[in-house]
């Protein structure tokens, strides 16, 4: 056996504090941003579908919705940026589920690491496909002629949506954890993800639903961070829909979280 | 009950590294460990041999901290497994039956991986890899993607990033079920170097074989209990290490055949199955002295064979019966 020349440092007994889960949670996370370089379809993948619909929603339904397609892609770039990051959560709750599956969380479960080190590393990992998918939206946005309200805004919008999304991923992990295939958590999220967005201030005003749908409307969190997104890119109130999506996130997080870790640590029965 | 590889009733914490005591795993109604008592002395293989759904990766589990047990008590390296579960895990290293490898990652970024989640600087882990990677033959293929790995490869690779940390203490569950001839060699010389370097492992498996090749104890377990334990060498004693097959060429002869058996070694059970003969033998007399016998009375034979008892023919031995497949499916189930 070759003699042993590199010391693995003495293995720290007991719990591991806030500093090393930190610098385990960036370990996870590189590992998610390595299994990207090695497959780097996925970010195609991934940037296939907010172009189909920005490209959709507006050419299509632009002209009937508010008179002109370029109206249409002021008011709509927000909502389709909303909706959007709410379906990327979903691939959090897969990932996880299949990482659950194949034995590598037991590798992960048997390592003197913090046990909320690899759900948390995932989804950090995951807020790089957020940014990369506004990029992309943003992008495609301008070539068709959006107006930008202002690039310090644009910024703002996207660590908004990035914390956001921070809180709602909790919802994906509980999802993963829970249920015992990666077609389930998909059907579940779609599901729920589906009505969700579509009953909100996303692609249309409000104001034209039915009464009982409008009063869902005007405190469905999507709407608020729809509101948002179109009051940070485009017009519109900023600060009420901000204050509305924090005070979402946060009691998204706070009830979601703890039942996720919960049922997470449940499976080590 | 107390079935203990102990020979002293003083425990020091120090001279096992591994001790159970009653411990206990229910999944619902299905009783997958039943009250199992075990012991490893520090810088041993103790082999927990056993059919599929016998409660071995239940038992592993719950020594690896995976699991939390329904009753009794363990200790890995001194510590309770559930009082001192994140203890336990910075001394151990852990080769589950389904390796935990990123398929998308290279070899050289499994292990990388590892030693940065363990605390290593960069470069220390990245050399860390490197050395495991030629340790365990896997240099070439370092920086080709693990799902490109063949299955000896994969669980080499597996192997290794379970001693990045460089544990004291090693479970590995069934390291070598599904590996051919070859690869399962060369998982056993990787094994007895770790063994030799003062490593103390617990390994479960299918194979007496395998057992008899690595482990100083062996635990037979059925239905989540110890039904035999010993070294191997006692464990062959007691329950015929080798199985001699006789078939006559004429089926009428069985019967002749199996009373000249009987009257020759009346302490030997032979069993008449599929127009042959199967008896467990530890002397290596018999054979010799029963192919005079069969000549004198001028019985021919078509097959005439000494090899080492199988897991089912352990068992046959030792319960009774065959192993149960279908016990597989309701432990997988329970899971």
């Amino acid at each position: 056996m070759t003699a042993a020349t590199i010391e693995a440092p003495a293995p720290a007994l007991g719990r591991p504090g806030l500093g090393a889960t930190v610098s385990q949670t960036l370990s996870m996370a590189w590992r998610q941003m390595v299994r990207i370089k090695h497959n780097p379809f996925e970010l195609v993948d991934l940037s296939l579908s907010p172009i189909m619909f920005l490209l959709l929603f507006v050419y299509v339904f632009g002209g009937q919705m508010a008179g002109s397609t370029s109206d249409y892609l002021q008011y709509v770039l927000g909502g389709l940026i909303a909706q959007n990051a709410i379906f990327l959560t979903m691939y959090t709750g897969t990932g996880i589920n299949a990482d659950l599956r194949k034995g590598v969380y037991d590798r992960f479960r048997s390592l003197p690491i913090a046990r909320s080190a690899p759900l948390a590393g995932k989804i950090f990992a995951d807020m790089f496909k957020q940014v990369w998918s506004v990029v992309i939206m943003v992008g495609l946005g301008l070539l068709m002629g959006f107006e930008l309200r202002s690039v310090g805004y644009a910024f703002l919008a996207t660590l908004v949506l990035v914390v956001f999304a921070l809180a709602i991923s909790w919802v994906s992990v509980l999802m993963g954890v829970v249920a015992d295939s990666e077609e389930k958590v998909q059907i579940y999220a779609f599901v729920i993800i589906m009505p969700l967005t579509f009953t909100s201030s996303a692609f249309v005003d409000i104001n034209t639903m039915p009464g009982f749908m409008q009063a869902w409307a005007k405190v469905n969190p999507v709407t608020h961070l729809a509101d948002a997104m179109r009051g940070l890119l485009s017009y519109g109130p900023i600060a009420e829909p901000l204050m509305w999506t924090f005070v979402w996130a946060v009691a998204i997080f706070a009830v979601t979280a703890p039942l996720a870790m919960r049922a997470y640590r449940r499976k080590m029965v | 009950m107390r079935t203990l590889l102990k020979e002293d009733d003083v425990s020091h914490s120090t001279d096992y590294a591994i001790e159970t005591e009653g411990i206990t795993k229910h999944f619902g109604d299905l009783v997958a460990v039943d009250h199992i008592d075990l012991n490893a002395r520090t810088g041993t293989v103790l082999g927990v041999l056993g059919p599929n759904g016998a409660g071995k990766t239940t038992m592993v589990r719950m020594l690896a901290t995976l699991s939390q047990p329904t009753a009794g008590t363990g200790r890995v390296g001194g510590y309770d497994i559930i009082e001192h579960a994140p203890e336990v895990r910075s001394l151990i290293g852990l080769t589950g039956q389904f390796a935990g490898i990123d398929e998308l990652l290279t070899g050289e970024e499994n292990l990388r991986f590892i030693g940065r989640l363990l605390g290593m600087h960069t470069r220390d882990a990245k050399a860390r890899a490197r050395e495991l990677l030629a340790q365990f033959n896997l240099a070439d293929a370092a920086d080709k993607p693990a799902k490109a790995y063949s299955g000896g490869m994969r669980r080499r690779l597996d192997l290794a990033a379970s001693l990045v940390g460089r544990p004291k203490i090693l479970f590995l569950d069934e390291p070598t079920t599904g590996l051919d001839p070859r690869a399962r060699g060369e998982l056993w010389g990787l094994v007895r170097d770790l063994v030799a370097d003062g490593t103390t492992v617990l390994l479960t498996t299918q194979y007496l074989e395998e057992a008899d090749q690595l482990a100083h104890e062996i635990a037979v377990i059925d239905h989540g209990r110890v039904i035999a334990t010993g070294t191997p060498t006692q464990l062959k004693a007691k329950i015929g290490g080798q199985t001699l097959r006789i078939q006559p060429e004429d089926h009428g002869q069985l019967d002749a055949l199996r009373s000249l058996v009987a009257e020759r070694f009346p302490d030997l059970e032979p069993m008449v199955e599929a127009g042959a003969i199967t008896i467990g033998v530890n002397d290596d007399g018999v054979m010799p002295t029963l192919a005079a016998d069969l000549r004198d009375r001028g019985i021919a034979l078509t097959e005439f064979h000494l090899g080492l008892s199988s897991l089912d023919e352990v068992f046959l031995t030792l319960t009774g019966r065959r192993t149960e497949e279908d016990a597989d499916d309701s432990e997988e189930e329970a899971k």
